[in-house]
């Protein structure tokens, strides 16, 4: 079982969490200019990365804020958490217990 | 090259000479430098696209690169349920179809799939449930798929350890039940096609990875192995769970995303239940194997994951439906564990079809429910790979739906986990 670190409540067990998929990725500034490979490939196409990726995580039985974790999808160790709108950390391994 | 017929006097004969002499089921040759197709990928989805290239289009140059070993991934890893209770139309004729060549399978490659119509009923546990049950079972009887709606009273008839109290925490108010799904022997589908692909020619190399896919001019022309480089005009790629890596080979992006699917199995038991649970609302699934094993599954892991593991919390979540639902279930010790990544569409259906890429066809994104649909969508992919052109059961699964938005929105709807 994970146990993941709430920026706010600190270390938690993985069934608090809601996954919400993968980070960063940029709804298109005007819909109704883009075309519908644009439009489908924001929607429905995903990196689905094998290795450290960064994903959106709820901490929804708790105090119910997102935050973006970087989690390695095969190890699945945790290298790092950072709250939404923050850079996505330089070397992204940054070492969590 | 001929295959000796598997028979109860094949039995009987080398049952003389203390089981020694039996012929090897299929070769393991080396890799020739060119192939007319190349199927990417040895599990049973694989295995039947090779199969019925070979049978139905002739076409027995043909290769099937595994980087493991046959029955190794999930087609050895899943709870074997065979089933064609759809909602929509399109998924409910292609697993139909399915049905319909499970059903006869056995005797078509000579070896006992242990393909067992046992019934599988779905449960339905809320007023909402007993509605989407209805309009489920009308839907399949409109399709000419044998559907019937069943009471709490008719369920505990038929399973009589099943927990019907109007006391329990979600008290079965109904369920589907279709008489003609069931189950069948996983591994010994793998093995079985594998043997009769291969009595027809068909080329079965196993751990032999892909390493890159050769293209020019917007063409495929062959792929790049741990035991070489193989030229072919025509590769098919169905590699459950590792459908994003080979597209990325190959230059595109898909839809789909990679998550654990775990299932245990418990100590053997005398048999106790003799056909197939499934919950959606509690999520749980139950059988039990000739072995005497209860066999039971769920969902996926809540988040995306390549580590051929289970995470704990799952199990703990169907374990504890399994036992509101079975209490007599309650001390039994589990003995198994184990989990296969699966790719999981934003609809739920696969993708079966062409690519951006000339000559190179993609069969994954099966999710939760490939097994099933194992000599459907090899029959089906071998149509497409021959023809270069999707049969009409598998056209609404292309890739373009992603684009056009034409979903076949299979979630949910399906009445139970897979």
């Amino acid at each position: 079982m994970l146990q993941i670190e709430c920026p706010w409540c600190g270390p938690r067990d993985e069934q608090e969490f809601s996954y919400n998929g993968e980070a960063h990725i940029r709804r298109p500034a005007q819909p109704d200019q883009v075309s519908d490979e644009v439009w489908g490939d924001y929607l429905f196409f995903r990196t689905n990365t094998k290795g450290l990726q960064s994903e959106q995580w709820c901490h929804s039985h708790g105090c119910r804020r997102w935050f973006n974790v970087a989690r390695d999808t095969v190890t699945y160790r945790i290298h790092a958490v950072y709250r939404m709108g923050d850079p996505v950390p330089d070397t992204m391994k940054r070492g969590m217990s | 090259m001929t295959r000796n017929r598997y028979s109860i006097f094949s039995l009987l004969r080398n049952a003389l000479t203390y089981h020694e002499n039996w012929q090897q089921a299929w070769r393991s040759p080396e890799p020739k430098a060119y192939y007319d197709a190349i199927i990417v990928g040895g599990g049973g989805h694989g295995l039947a696209t090779a199969y019925y290239l070979a049978k139905e289009h002739g076409m027995t140059n043909v290769a099937i690169l595994e980087k493991g070993w046959l029955g190794g991934g999930n087609t050895g890893r899943n709870t074997t349920i065979v089933r064609s209770n759809y909602l929509w139309d399109e998924a409910a004729w292609l697993y139909e179809k399915s049905l319909k060549l499970w059903e006869g399978l056995t005797q078509d490659i000579n070896y006992n799939v242990m393909f067992s119509q046992r019934g599988v009923f779905n449960l339905a546990h809320t007023l909402q449930d007993v509605r989407d049950t209805w309009r489920r079972v009308n839907a399949n009887r409109l399709n000419g798929i044998d559907a019937e709606y069943v009471t709490p009273d008719q369920i505990k008839a038929m399973v009589p350890h099943i927990n019907t109290s109007p006391d329990a925490r979600y008290p079965i108010l109904g369920a589907s039940l279709q008489r003609r799904a069931g189950t069948a022997r996983h591994d010994g589908v793998a093995w079985g096609l594998a043997r009769a692909a291969d009595a027809r020619g068909v080329d079965i190399i196993q751990n032999c990875e892909v390493t890159g896919i050769r293209r020019e001019n917007g063409r495929v022309t062959g792929v790049e192995t741990t035991r070489g480089v193989i030229a072919a005009p025509k590769v098919g790629v169905v590699v459950a769970g590792h459908a994003t890596m080979l597209a990325d080979m190959a230059g595109f992006r898909l839809p789909v995303e990679s998550y654990p699917l775990q299932a245990l199995v418990s100590e053997p038991v005398k048999p106790i239940l003799d056909s197939v649970i499934m919950s959606n609302q509690v999520h749980v699934y139950v059988s039990q194997s000739d072995k005497g094993e209860l066999v039971i599954g769920a969902g996926i892991d809540a988040y995306l994951g390549y580590g051929q593991r289970g995470s704990f919390s799952t199990i703990e979540h169907e374990v504890a439906a399994l036992k509101e639902m079975f209490p007599i279930f309650s001390r039994m010790r589990m003995l198994r564990q184990w989990g296969g990544i699966v790719d999981v569409c934003p609809d739920a259906c696969p993708i079966v079809g062409k690519t951006p890429v000339g000559g190179l066809y993609f069969n994954c994104g099966w999710g939760t429910g490939g097994f099933k649909a194992t000599p459907g969508s090899g029959w089906a992919f071998a149509h497409t790979m021959a023809h270069d052109a999707p049969h009409e059961l598998n056209a609404p699964f292309g890739l373009d739906r992603f684009v056009t938005g034409h979903l076949i929105d299979e979630h949910g709807a399906a009445g139970v986990a897979h």
